[in-house]
């Protein structure tokens, strides 16, 4: 086994994991986790959900203690920014300007958000919502009787709308497509999802086009094009990700929206390997090539990254799941719906809180979007996994049992 | 501080001691005891943190909620005695629970 120093970039999901993953593996030598965030690796998705609704505190948000990687002689160099993968003498230098020889590389650099060039962005008041220093900022203006507006109805935008509702605000949520969540769900779920918001009270404006944040120093208002001007004590805009490719890029190695890597998670240097958020691999269920943002994708990916550096080649072939919380909907994905053509339901998308969409292309199971139906996610994430053949027509008949609808 | 066993499915006992309040998930995984997962880090979303309560603390832990019962039904291996670790708190009356790991998580 390898005594070589093993570095990981990036200190967030797919980081602690691989590190993790790389002791349990044997690794003998030397690792270190180099991140630019000042703490340990943090569970991030509930910074959108029980923390900005402040239900949990940032010390239930750490993925390990900072015991644990002392303990497995993981050394952290936390708030420290890689500037520049050196691959010929096989370094990484820091902001500092200091350098970290490694023999091993791991790039774990996730996603940053994407930014919207609009007039009055750089106001007091305005975010984005990735880290826990962003959620810091934004409690910072939060309160009863306070007007957000959140621009982009994707997850995080309605997740941060469903938790400024619980702080007792006032929320609108602006979406520049016909519907929230188009872009990922199939028309019932995204009506599902307006519906129970608006019954929340929320204000949800569709194909909204936002002309200008106004205000003085502090923001104020969001203007859009026809002339409507909503009030606003806070925007966070959540307009989706892009992954840090940038090391990677400078380097050399094959970028392709993503750092492009193997089904072993090797990059196209046989030194480096890569996971999480930034790489663009491929998917052997779904047979393409993808960037997937998930908390499933960063964590396996990572144990496939670790096993490749201790000489154990494994493919990465795991179902892609993920879920959301908003309010009381327990929302759980199971497997990858684009491309899909037809949906079938079991139960109501139009009244009550909880219903199933299953995703087909021709008679093919995709994937579930189950709402507060725990066992139908359980269900398809075993048919997917497993390959079950499943019944369309008992899918939606609600007297049946669920798995009678698999064989 | 109450303390937690885990039994490995091969049979191997660790001992933790965490503070009240703490999951049981989150004393196995912050202790490096492997066996649970926790993809989901406590969101009761994932069901990779599946254990066993022995016998003898059952009735003490209590029964899972309807959403756990659902995942619960699909987990490896499911048994009378199946719960989600990140969905037990540990509690001075919980001190010197034991609990068993399953051979898998997927
Ligand atoms: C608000 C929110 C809610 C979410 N909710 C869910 C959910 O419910 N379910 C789900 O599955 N997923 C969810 N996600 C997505 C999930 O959090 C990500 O998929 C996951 O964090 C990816 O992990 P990662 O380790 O690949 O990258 P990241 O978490 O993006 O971490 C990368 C880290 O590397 C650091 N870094 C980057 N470049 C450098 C450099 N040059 N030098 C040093 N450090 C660097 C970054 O600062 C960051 O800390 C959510 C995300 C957000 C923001
Ligand atoms: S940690 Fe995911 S269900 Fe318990």
């Amino acid at each position: 086994m390898s005594t070589e120093h093993a570095v990981i970039v990036g200190a967030s999901h797919a980081a602690a994991q691989l590190g993790a993953s790389l002791r349990q593996g044997g690794w003998q030598g030397k690792i270190s986790i180099v991140g630019d965030e000042a703490i340990p690796p943090y569970h991030r998705p509930p910074l959108s959900k029980a923390y900005l609704a402040g239900e949990k505190h940032s010390d239930e948000l750490l993925i390990r203690p900072a015991a644990f990687y002392e303990k497995s002689g993981i050394d952290l160099v936390l708030g420290s920014r890689v500037t520049e993968v050196d691959r010929e003498n096989k370094k990484i230098v820091l902001h500092d300007g200091g350098s970290i020889p490694y023999g091993k590389l791991a790039l774990a650099t996730g996603a940053r958000v994407r930014k919207l060039a609009l007039p009055g962005h750089d106001l007091d008041g305005v975010f984005y919502l990735r880290d826990l220093g962003d959620v810091d900022r934004i409690r910072s203006f939060t309160g009863p009787g306070k007007s957000a507006v959140i621009v982009g109805g994707g997850y995080i935008g309605l997740e941060t709308a469903a938790s400024m509702r619980k702080l007792g605000m006032s929320v609108t949520v602006l979406e520049a497509l016909p519907r929230v969540l188009q872009r990922v769900t199939a028309p019932e779920v995204s009506g599902f999802y307006s519906r129970i918001h608006r019954e929340e009270g929320v204000h949800i404006i569709t194909d909204a086009a936002v002309e200008a944040l106004e205000g003085g120093s502090s923001v104020a208002g969001v203007k859009l094009a026809d002339g409507t001007v909503l009030d606003a004590d806070l925007v966070v805009i959540g307009v989706g990700v892009l992954p840090c490719t940038e090391l990677a890029e400078a380097a050399g190695l094959a970028v392709d929206n993503g750092i492009v890597v193997d089904e072993f998670a090797r990059t196209s240097d046989p030194n480096i390997v890569a996971a999480g958020d930034c790489t663009n691999h491929y998917n052997p269920l779904y047979d393409i090539r993808l960037r997937l943002e998930s908390v499933q994708n960063a964590t396996d990916q990572a144990k496939t990254a670790a096993n490749t550096l201790c000489g154990k080649l494994e493919a990465y072939h795991t179902l892609p799941w993920f879920w959301s919380d908003q309010y009381d909907l327990k929302l759980q994905i199971a497997g990858l719906s684009q491309g899909f053509d037809s949906v079938v339901l079991r139960g109501a998308s139009d009244t009550g809180r909880g219903f199933s969409a299953f995703y087909f292309s021709g008679d093919r199971l995709l994937a579930v979007d189950a709402i507060n139906r725990p066992k139908e996610f359980m269900m398809v994430r075993r048919a997917l996994t497993t390959g079950l053949s499943v019944d369309a027509a008992k899918l939606a008949d609600e007297t049946i049992d669920i798995q009678q609808a698999f064989s | 501080m109450p303390s937690v066993k885990f039994i490995s499915h091969s049979g191997v006992e660790s001992e933790v001691h965490v503070a009240s309040g703490t999951t049981v998930m989150h004393a196995a995984v912050d202790n490096g005891v492997s066996g649970i997962l926790a993809d989901c880090g406590g969101a009761c979303s994932c069901a990779t943190c599946h254990c066993f309560v022995d016998e003898a603390w059952l009735a003490k832990v209590g029964e899972p909620d309807d959403v756990e019962a659902q995942m619960l039904d699909f987990v490896l291996d499911p048994q009378p005695n199946s719960r989600l670790s990140c969905q037990i708190t540990v509690s001075d009356e919980l001190d010197g629970l034991v609990i068993m790991l399953p051979e898998s998580q997927i």
